[in-house]
């Protein structure tokens, strides 16, 4: 072997290991099942966009609510009979809101790992060298917009009130209809997925270095602590259950789903 | 009950080497570092592997067990398979001095380049007067057992060496959340924090926390809440607007 010195330029150097990871067990099952699970919610969020059948009394799908336009809203589907978009805007009502949860969910911090890892492999997982040649992370446009979450989280809460808003209306009309219950539970979902986010346990007193002088801020970010530390299950458990409750609605608007309880 | 186990092992001075085989017995309860002391008593007599405590305390024996990154001597032999051929590599962020050794030295001096604990000037050591819950939360992180797992294990400088100079890593990004969210340090740590030590390079996606030996949320406690700590000081124009109607500025107003 070779013998050199400190000062040797050879000992300035990593290990020369050629492969990319010497990591034995299946590192891609996680990011691959994570792209698949994140695309369905895209290729759903699509066809929800395109698909006109969003409300069927009392039911209103939670991907067009609020349903703000005033053509394309059917009647008792709008929030409070409200409709500030006049009759010019003919297209889903979906689109307009769609940036909102949208958005808090493309700039989320789990979210954020999830796609940077399963579409974007940067890393792929843990000790497995990524593919690209330069790295600068969330430094620059347009990925220094991931700063923006916090607008987002004021939002979803809106949206948040507005769907468990949607889903007592439902259970009030009909309290037997298993779409009634299926909402009020995508509304806890979301709800629960929306106060677990990481700017709510900044802006409850996380940002706070003297917890002692606002017991009520401390004792707020200690339940949202508690709910952050689930903030991965529910992102998934929300995703699903408001692609669900919203498939349900289109069905039983389509007449697909007609049992008497629906 | 022993059996012999097959492995490869990191063999080389500085970055040039390469992996040799070993066959070696290994016995009921052992962990992996436990094996290479054996190889250096029976068939290696010259590999080198930094150690000390054998207990999960000093961080001295990082290294890369199957390509994760962990400690050796809490890698227990038994969560492997008898016939599966384990591979020991040293951490790769880091220049190899020899074998299994790294030199760390990139470490030391980012830590060196985090302005120590900076307390009001009025108040003199022995007068602090905190309470648990004020400091609880940043006593998370003097856990830290310092094995640099996290900042091996950071792609932004394990497959961009070119970042190290403007990134201080996970641990280092760590120390000064908790300097930060300590009720008596009084220095600005917010803005260094993106613009010295590289705050955002980070991208979250929690490596760091995955390896921590001491399963610190490194992501979850420190880094996300000092990136929106970051958010308040440089992105956000309510809090900028907020801070100058209510005369807020120092973080010890806070």
């Amino acid at each position: 072997m070779t013998q050199t010195t400190p000062e040797a330029p050879v000992r300035r150097q990593r290990a020369q290991v050629k492969v990319r990871t010497l990591r034995t067990d299946r590192w891609w099952l996680v990011p691959l099942v994570t792209f698949f699970g994140l695309s369905s919610f895209l290729v759903y969020g699509v066809w929800a966009i395109i698909d006109n059948s969003i409300f069927v009394d009392p039911y209103i799908a939670p991907f067009a609510s609020p349903c703000l336009a005033a053509v394309t809203c059917p009647e008792g589907a709008q929030l409070f009979g409200w409709a500030p978009i006049g009759d010019w805007y003919t297209l889903s009502p979906g689109l307009l809101i769609l940036a909102l949860p949208g958005g808090f969910r493309l700039t989320c911090y789990y979210y954020r790992k999830s796609y940077y890892r399963s579409f974007w492999l940067s890393p792929p997982a843990c000790a497995v060298q990524e593919p690209h040649g330069k790295y600068t992370g969330e430094r620059r446009f347009p990925l220094i917009m991931q700063n923006i979450h916090r607008y987002f989280f004021y939002a979803a809460i809106v949206i948040g009130l507005i769907l468990a808003y949607d889903a007592v209306l439902a259970v009030v009309h009909k309290p037997l209809g298993l779409g009634s219950w299926i909402l009020i539970a995508n509304a806890v979902l979301i709800n629960a997925y929306t106060l677990s986010c990481h700017s709510c346990r900044h802006i409850t007193a996380g940002r706070l270095n003297h917890f002692s002088r606002h017991p009520l801020r401390y004792r707020a970010w200690t339940f949202v602590s508690k709910l952050n530390a689930k903030h991965q299950p529910l992102a998934w458990a929300s995703m699903f259950s408001v692609m669900g409750a919203d498939l349900y609605v289109r069905l039983v608007a389509k007449g697909i789903i007609a049992f008497p309880y629906a | 009950m022993s059996y012999k186990a097959k492995f490869k092992v990191w063999r080389g001075e500085g970055g040039e080497g390469k992996l040799e085989d070993f066959t070696v017995e290994v016995n009921e309860g052992e962990v992996v570092l436990d094996i290479i002391h054996r190889l250096q008593a029976t068939q290696a007599p010259d590999l080198a592997v930094r150690w000390n405590c054998k207990a999960g305390k000093c961080g001295s024996c990082s290294m890369e067990i199957n390509g994760k990154p962990r400690l050796g001597c809490m890698t227990r032999m038994s969560t492997f398979e008898e016939d599966e051929t384990i591979t020991v590599t040293p951490m790769r962020t880091f220049p190899v001095i020899k074998d299994l050794v790294t030199d760390v030295s990139y470490n030391y001096q980012k830590a060196r380049e985090v302005p120590s604990f900076t307390p009001p000037s009025g108040v003199k050591p022995g007068e602090y007067r905190m309470k648990q819950v004020d400091v609880e939360r940043s006593q998370e992180f003097r856990k830290c057992i310092e094995c640099f797992m996290c900042n091996n294990v950071c792609h932004v400088i394990r497959d961009h060496e070119e970042n190290k100079t403007n990134f201080s890593g996970p641990r280092f990004l760590m120390r000064i959340a908790e300097l930060d969210m300590h009720p008596y340090d009084v220095a600005d740590r917010q803005d260094a924090a993106q613009e010295e030590h590289g705050l955002g390079y980070c991208n979250i996606t929690k490596c760091c926390t995955e390896v921590c030996p001491e399963h610190i949320k490194i992501t979850d406690n420190a880094l996300i809440p000092m990136k929106e700590r970051v958010v308040d000081r440089k992105y956000d124009p309510l809090v900028w607007l907020g801070n100058k109607i209510f005369k807020r500025s120092s973080s010890n107003s806070k």
